[in-house]
C-alpha cells in the first residue's frame, strides 16, 4: 500500500508555493517517511527553519515548527536542543541560508556536533528572490546579479561541513528518492550533528537561463554531475572535478556529542565532578 | 518584602537575578561592558539545571536564546550597544512571533564602536525601536545596584504578561559598580513569578494567536502536544503565514494595543525629595534615569543646601515612557532639567509628553559618569 503522507502534512496549506515540478516536494516526502520510519511523535520533533523557498518547508509539516530569520536556522535550533536534549530537531535551509548568509551558524553547528539534523536544499540559485547568485552556483552560469556570468568560486557544502567537525555528512540527489530517505534515517539515527547536501533544481530561476528550463533538463544536469561516492573514489583527481560524490561522506560514530558534554558542565557546576580537563580529549590543540 | 543583603557587581546582579526568576538558559556572545553577565551565568546556569552557550556572534546568541524560549523555557541574552545592533533583526522575529525573552544591555559608548570600556547612556533611542516595523518595545532602566537585581526579575515576568522581548539598560558605571545592595530574598523572587499563560484544553481548539485584540498570543510550551508554527511573518491565528487584510491589520493593532493599553501595569518611577515641591516659584524638577540618577541625588542634596528646592523624577521603565505621569510634574513645576549621557534622547520623549519646549537639558557624551557638581553647576546656571 502507498505511504500516507496525510498525518505528518498540514493539509489546510496545501498546494505549496513551490512552483510545478520543484524538487522541495521529493525532499519533503523523503523527510516524512524518513520520520515515519524512525518512529519519533509528532510531538517529540521540531523543524526549523529559515528563510527561501525552503524556509516554507517547517510551516508545511505538522510537528512543533519555526519559521526563523535568513540563515539563523542552526541558532535557533541549538537554543531548542540545548533546552531539551532528548527531543529531536530538524533544520531545513537552502543554499543562500546555510552557506551564505547563515554560514558561520552551520560552520559553528558543525563544530560544536550539536545533535542537530540539518537538511540543505542546494538548488545552485536564490529562488524565492528570482535568480541572484548564491554560493554553490557554479562559475559561468548566468544569474540577475551576474548577467555577464558568474565569477563567484563555489562552495563545496560537505566539504565544509566536514573540515567544520560535523560527524555526519551525506549528499543525496532529488533523482533518488528512496536513497534520500535512506541516508535520512543514517543521519537521523546518529547522534551528533547531521548534515545532508540535498542537491535539488530549480529549473525556472536557475535553468531558464542556463539551457535547461524544463524540470527534466535540470535533473539531467543533476544526474551528470553526481556519482556515488564508492564509484567517485576510484576516479582520478581530474575526472573527480566536476562531479558531486553521493552518499555518506563522513560518519564518525564516536565524536562527542554536545548536550551529552555539557551534561559534564552541569556536573562538575553541581559538584558531582570535578572540572572538565585537556585529558578528557584525545586531541589536545 | 523580605530583604537580603549582597555585595556585587550590576553585572552579576544580572546574572543571579536571572536565575532565582527562574531563567534556565542563556545563549551570549563577548562584549565588553556585559561580558561579566555572561562568565557568572554560565557557572550558576548549569549549576542549577540549565544551560548558558557562549555562541559564535551576536546573532546567534539571541537566535539560540530566542530558539529556548520558544520551545518553552524562560531565556536571556546580554551584550552592549554594538551587540544589540546586530540582535536587532532576530528582536524583531521575537515581537512579531511574540516570544519572551529578557536583553540585558550593559550601555557603552557609541555609535559604532565608540568606548568600549565607557559608560555612556547612547542606547536609550535605540531599545525603543531596535527593529524594523511596528511594535512597542518594553524597557526597563536600572538605576542602582539593586535595580540589577529587581529589574531582570521584573523584565521576566513582564516577557510572560506580555509575550515579547524586555530590553533591560544598565551602563557601564552600574555593570562594574561593586558594593552592597539589599534585594529581594530568593523566596520572595519565586512568589512573585507568574509564568506565561497556557492553554490546557484539546489541542485541536488551540489556537495560539486567537487572543483578545489587547492581549498576548497564548504560546504553550513545545513539545508537549500543542503543535504550532512560529513565523515573522504576518501570521493568522494558528501561526500560519497569510496576507489576508484584515489579520494582517488585527495582528499589528495588537502587538501595538497589548502593550500600550497596559501601560499602568508597566510602568514603574521614583520620585525623589518631590514631595515638597508643590509648584511655587525657583522649584526644580531633574530628570534623570539609570546610573545618572546617583549623581542628580547627590547633586539635590547640595541644592536643597543651597536653599534650592529640587526633586529628582526616575523613570525606570523608560519605554512605553511614562508620559501621564511626566506630564502631570512638568505642568505644575516650571524649571525643568533632564541630564543624560547622550544627546537629548529622553529629553525628546519629555518635550512630547509635557508639550514643552523649554525643557532644559544637560548632556555629557565624553564616556565619563556625571559628577554631582556638573549638575549643581547647571541648575544655577540655566534657572
Amino acid at each position: 500500500m502507498a505511504f500516507n503522507y496525510d498525518k505528518y502534512l498540514r493539509l489546510e496549506k496545501m498546494p505549496t508555493l513551490w512552483c510545478w515540478g520543484c524538487g522541495d516536494g521529493v525532499i519533503l516526502k523523503a523527510f516524512i517517511r524518513a520520520v515515519d520510519k524512525m518512529g519519533w511523535s509528532q510531538d517529540d520533533v521540531c523543524v526549523v527553519s529559515g528563510i527561501g523557498c525552503s524556509g516554507r518547508f517547517s510551516s508545511y509539516v505538522d510537528f512543533n515548527t519555526i519559521h526563523t530569520t535568513h540563515g539563523r536556522t542552526v541558532a535557533f535550533a541549538t537554543g531548542v536542543k540545548l533546552a531539551n536534549p532528548d527531543k529531536h530537531v530538524i533544520c531545513v535551509g537552502g543554499d543562500g541560508d546555510a552557506l551564505a548568509i547563515g554560514g558561520n551558524h552551520t560552520i559553528h553547528g558543525c563544530r560544536r556536533n550539536i545533535d542537530i539534523n540539518f537538511i540543505v536544499i542546494n538548488n545552485f540559485i536564490y529562488g524565492l528572490t528570482n535568480s541572484q547568485t548564491s554560493p554553490t552556483t557554479p562559475q559561468g552560469m548566468w544569474t540577475v546579479s551576474q548577467k555577464a556570468g558568474n565569477i563567484d568560486p563555489t562552495f563545496d557544502a560537505c566539504d565544509l561541513a566536514i573540515a567544520s567537525g560535523a560527524s555526519f555528512v551525506a549528499r543525496e540527489k532529488i533523482t533518488e528518492p528512496r536513497k534520500l530517505e535512506k541516508i535520512f534515517i543514517k543521519g537521523f539515527q546518529h547522534r551528533g550533528f547531521s548534515f545532508f547536501d540535498v542537491i535539488s533544481n530549480c529549473h525556472i530561476n536557475l535553468g531558464r537561463k542556463n539551457k535547461m528550463a524544463s524540470a527534466m533538463e535540470n535533473l539531467e544536469w543533476i544526474d551528470n554531475i553526481t556519482m556515488p561516492k564508492a564509484k567517485y573514489d576510484k576516479l582520478s583527481e581530474e575526472e573527480q572535478l566536476n562531479l558531486f560524490p553521493t552518499g555518506v561522506l563522513k560518519h564518525d560514530e564516536n565524536a562527542r556529542e554536545y548536550c551529552d558534554m555539557y551534561e559534564d558542565i552541569k556536573a562538575a557546576q553541581q559538584g558531582k565532578r570535578g572540572v572538565i580537563t585537556q585529558d578528557e580529549f584525545e586531541k589536545k590543540i | 518584602m523580605e530583604l537580603r543583603e549582597i555585595i556585587s557587581t550590576g553585572n552579576d546582579l544580572n546574572a543571579i537575578a536571572a536565575v532565582d526568576a527562574g531563567c534556565e538558559f542563556f545563549g551570549g556572545y563577548p562584549i565588553t561592558p556585559s561580558s561579566e553577565v555572561m562568565h557568572t551565568i554560565s557557572d550558576l546556569l548549569p549549576a542549577a539545571g540549565g544551560a548558558a552557550i557562549q555562541m559564535e556572534d551576536e546573532i546567534a546568541g539571541i537566535a539560540a536564546t530566542a530558539g529556548a524560549a520558544m520551545a518553552g523555557v524562560r531565556a536571556m541574552t546580554a551584550t552592549s550597544g554594538p551587540g544589540v545592533s546586530l540582535k536587532a533583526e532576530n528582536l524583531g522575529l521575537a515581537q512579531m512571533a511574540e516570544v519572551p525573552l529578557v536583553l540585558v544591555n550593559v550601555m557603552r559608548g557609541g555609535p559604532s564602536t565608540g568606548l568600549p570600556t565607557r559608560v555612556s547612556q547612547g542606547d536609550v533611542r535605540q531599545a525603543r525601536n531596535p527593529s524594523h516595523g511596528d511594535y512597542r518595545s518594553i524597557t526597563l532602566c536600572a538605576g542602582n545596584l539593586a535595580e540589577c537585581y529587581t529589574e531582570v526579575v521584573r523584565a521576566f515576568n513582564l516577557a510572560d504578561r506580555f509575550m515579547q522581548p524586555v530590553i533591560v539598560l544598565t551602563d557601564e558605571t552600574i555593570g562594574h559598580m561593586h558594593g552592597k545592595a539589599m534585594i529581594p530574598t530568593v523566596e520572595e523572587v519565586k512568589k512573585g513569578i507568574v509564568p506565561r499563560k497556557t492553554f490546557d484544553g484539546p489541542a485541536e481548539e488551540y489556537f495560539p494567536y486567537e487572543c483578545g485584540p489587547t492581549e498576548p498570543a497564548t504560546l504553550n510550551p513545545m513539545f508537549k502536544g500543542y503543535r504550532y508554527h512560529f513565523t515573522g511573518l504576518h501570521h493568522d491565528k494558528k501561526g500560519f503565514p497569510t496576507e489576508e487584510i484584515e489579520t494582517c491589520r488585527k495582528l499589528i493593532q495588537r502587538l501595538e494595543d497589548k502593550v500600550m493599553m497596559h501601560t499602568d501595569e508597566i510602568e514603574l518611577n521614583e520620585e525623589f525629595m518631590m514631595d515638597d515641591l508643590t509648584g511655587e516659584e525657583g522649584e526644580v524638577l531633574i530628570i534623570a534615569y539609570g546610573s545618572v540618577s546617583l549623581a542628580a541625588k547627590e547633586a539635590i542634596r547640595h541644592l536643597r543646601a543651597d536653599g534650592i528646592k529640587a526633586g529628582l523624577f526616575r523613570p525606570i521603565t523608560l519605554w512605553p515612557s511614562p508620559a501621564d505621569t511626566i506630564k502631570k510634574h512638568t505642568d505644575k513645576i516650571k524649571n525643568v532639567l533632564c541630564v543624560e549621557l547622550n544627546i537629548r534622547q529622553y529629553t525628546e520623549e519629555v518635550e512630547r509628553v509635557s508639550g514643552r519646549l523649554d525643557i532644559e537639558g544637560l548632556y555629557k557624551v565624553n564616556g565619563r559618569a556625571l559628577s554631582p557638581y556638573e549638575i549643581v553647576e547647571k541648575v544655577k546656571e540655566v534657572f
